[in-house]
């Protein structure tokens, strides 16, 4: 009997400290929320060496791009635990901010000796600052990224494809400095035979649901001219979204769709877009830069055959590139925070930077991109920073999704359904986004 | 056997709880017993309900947990009324509730009727039309995409093939035109089993020896069809109606899946403008106003459409 009873209290005992030991263990383990895509897979491993120098255990929360934004922000307006740290889109800072999802990281940069000086300027403004343009800082610059495009460098570079083009256009067929030549060099490969095969001018954002062509159209538009609103009277949009130059930018990618994208490309993001590449459908292909590591190494299109370039100038010599990419912040509602901030000052560190970026992240530290080093390192690195220096973001604003929303309805009507003008598309848009301002009493 | 067992468990039961239950009138053991779900159902269908007819007064949004709630009395309502968006929505709604309806009460009874004929071999067609039912819509809505796909899909081949226009010219998904008829298509494919099965219970309900009787009269098969088959089945097609009038109001999965709404808004129907402003641009309050404004018209429409069923049934 005896036996038996400390038999029973030993096993007892030895269950509930195993348990103990692991709810310890759980305790320290640190959710990180993020969408699913390959600079996922590189911050796992790189999350690998903050276990092994903190002994705390990184979990991940990663959601496919066409859920991430319903997934996350549903998760912050419910004022849910799921995730210790969040890498949020750009555009959700203002409302994460005022809806006090995210910590302010201002004390904990002073104390820490982080500077916002060290990363890249855009990246800060668009990944951390809210409002815009102030030091008040929500989130740390992690995952910088921009749209630009690839084009496949073998095809361009066929003798008999070169002559056909100089004759036909006059200039050397080249990656496009400007969206003229872009198109041109669409129109030349649009249905073209090449190795066999049908071959398409340009993939390019048509996506519907969630912000693919607001992303595209933004990323024509704003070499054209548009502007968000009077530079010196906020929120003041007529003129500037609806300006002569925006419709002709609204009205040339829309061209660009109509003559120059494959067949069904109809409702195409980043996933297609690469498949489009990868498939060898297209001639060049605009996407964010996070894609070009993999597409880098792919063994069909990759290595040799691809090139990278900026987005090109528009009709008035302007050039800038819509921003992507991401800053990653403390979730308010976390009981790890302690923990969490820990994570972003090791993340901050230089040589945890270099090793994100050789892993296949876009670091925006300024020491890892201006190094003398960086633009030879991969061979995107160049049009990576070249892209970075042009870039601008759409609203940030806590009311980011109904704009936005707007910006989808009035752009793939206009420009996949054809249906009214640009210059419609874009009153339309300025009187959807004046509501929206409206209704946040901020006109 | 089992009075003896219900003796042991009445001997097992504790006295007072006994005498409590013995006290219980049969009403009261009745409520007793199904207020577990209706419990269930006042949480998770009654309250939600009411609340959301009390946020669709409001100017509450599920993204802003910071900012006061206002009354905003029926200016939700006025709004959506007033929406061209949304009327444009409710008319993609109607056109698409009208066409899979057509056709797959005209096909599911066609169907149904030559099933009924009882030839070699109906019981295995049966199951074989009836497997489309049984899959799911989110697998039908991602294999018919593929279906679709101009470059690689066997539909736009099978067209081509046909009609001899290129494969790459039929975007069944991107064409303005094309698209509002790839979903009719589809569920249509997917629901007009479900159509045959209920006509198929109809006309196996009529009595043979009414037949009979017209066979007597000498009247003719097509006689025998408007004058008996229909009248009689047609409280059946009517309840097959009512269901896919209900189910095809609020579509969503397939539209969803097919083509998001687009090309642009051409296939935009009520249920993902509803998401849209729900979910996406978290107008919480405005997009309560519109789904109590659906809920009522399909309440509405549903009761018009029972009381003339009855009529029928009754003649």
């Amino acid at each position: 009997m005896k036996s038996t009873l400390k038999l029973t209290l030993g096993l007892t005992s030895a269950m509930f400290a195993s348990t103990a030991v692991s709810n310890v263990a759980q305790a320290e383990d640190l959710t990180l929320c993020w969408a699913a895509w390959d600079p996922a897979n590189a911050l796992v491993e790189l999350s690998k060496d903050f276990t092994k120098e903190t002994d705390i255990g990184m979990k991940f929360e990663f959601v496919p791009w066409t859920n991430y934004a319903d997934r996350f922000l549903n998760e912050l307006n419910s004022k849910g635990k799921l995730c210790d740290l969040i890498i949020g889109d750009s555009q959700w800072i203002g409302g994460s901010a005022e809806n006090g999802h995210y910590v302010k990281l201002n004390d904990f940069f002073d104390k820490e000796k982080i500077s916002m000086d060290d990363f890249v300027p855009a990246t800060v403004v668009g990944y951390s600052e809210w409002p815009k343009n102030s030091p008040n800082y929500w989130a740390l610059p992690a995952m910088g990224d921009v749209v630009g495009w690839t084009y496949r460098k073998d095809w361009f570079s066929k003798p008999e494809l070169q002559k056909e083009f100089k004759e036909k256009y006059g200039w050397d067929l080249a990656a496009p400095t400007t969206f003229d030549q872009l198109k041109q060099i669409a129109e030349f490969f649009q249905k073209r035979e090449i190795d066999g095969k049908t071959v398409y001018g340009a993939s390019i954002y048509t996506e519907r649901g969630s912000e693919g062509i607001t992303m595209g159209a933004m990323d024509v538009l704003y070499s054209f001219g548009f502007k968000y609103e009077n530079p010196d009277k906020p929120y003041e949009m007529d003129g500037f979204v609806n300006s002569e130059k925006s419709v002709k930018g609204l009205e040339f990618y829309k061209a660009l769709y109509d003559c120059c994208t494959p067949p069904g490309a109809s409702n195409s993001y980043m996933g297609e877009g690469v498949d489009a590449f990868k498939s060898g459908q297209v001639a060049m292909h605009m996407n964010f830069a996070f894609t070009w590591p993999g597409l880098q190494k792919d063994e069909n299109v990759g290595g040799d055959k691809i090139g990278y370039f900026a987005n090109p100038k528009g009709p008035d010599g302007d050039q800038f590139a819509q921003l992507g990419g991401q800053g990653i912040s403390v979730v308010s509602y976390s009981d790890k925070q302690e923990a969490a901030l820990k994570y972003i000052k090791w993340f901050a560190n230089k040589d945890v930077q270099a090793k994100w970026w050789s892993l296949g992240g876009f670091s925006c530290l300024n020491a890892v991109v201006k190094d003398p080093g960086f633009p030879a390192s991969q061979p995107y690195a160049q049009t990576f920073l070249d892209s970075m220096a042009i870039v601008k973001d759409f609203w940030a604003e806590p009311s980011y999704a109904p704009l936005l929303q707007a910006s989808q309805k009035r752009f793939h009507d206009y420009v996949v359904a054809g249906q009214g003008s640009a210059k419609d598309a874009l009153d339309g848009l300025v009187k959807d986004w004046t509501e929206v301002f409206q209704d946040d009493g901020k006109m | 056997m089992l009075n003896r067992t219900a003796d042991s468990v009445a001997r097992a039961t504790p006295e007072p709880l006994a005498r409590k239950v013995r006290g219980i009138s049969d009403k009261g053991l009745a409520w007793l017993f199904i207020s577990p779900t209706i419990l269930l159902l006042l949480a998770i269908n009654i309250f939600p309900l009411f609340w959301a007819i009390y946020l669709s007064f409001t100017n509450y949004r599920a993204n802003r947990p910071n900012e006061v709630v206002r009354n905003v009395g029926l200016a939700n309502y006025k709004r959506i009324l007033g929406d061209q968006d949304i009327w444009i929505a409710m008319q993609t709604t109607a056109h698409f509730v009208f066409w899979t309806i057509l056709l797959q009460t005209l096909i599911g009874f066609t169907l149904a009727w030559l099933i009924d004929r009882k030839f070699r071999g109906h019981a295995f067609w049966t199951t074989i039309i009836l497997v489309p039912m049984m899959l799911s819509p989110a697998v039908v809505g991602n294999f018919w995409r593929f279906l679709y796909e101009p470059q690689i899909g066997l539909f736009a081949y099978a067209i081509s093939f046909v009609t001899g226009i290129p494969a790459t010219q039929i975007g069944m998904l991107s064409n303005v035109s094309l698209a509002p008829w790839s979903i009719v298509i589809v569920d249509t494919w997917m629901w007009t089993p479900y159509v045959m099965l209920i006509c198929l219970a109809g006309l196996r309900s009529i009595p043979e020896y009414i037949y009979e009787a017209a066979e007597v009269d000498r009247a003719s098969n097509w006689r025998q069809f408007w004058s008996i088959t229909l009248p009689m089945a047609l409280p059946f097609i009517m309840l097959a109606v009512l269901f896919r009038g209900i189910e095809n109001f609020k579509m969503f999965d397939m539209v969803n899946l097919l083509t998001g709404g687009g090309p642009g808004s051409t296939t935009e129907v009520a249920s993902i403008t509803l998401k849209r402003q729900a979910f996406e641009s978290w107008r919480t309050g405005y997009s309560s106003a519109f789904a109590i404004i659906l809920f009522v018209a399909v309440f509405g429409l549903a009761n018009i459409y029972v009381k003339a069923l009855n009529k029928v049934k009754q003649r």
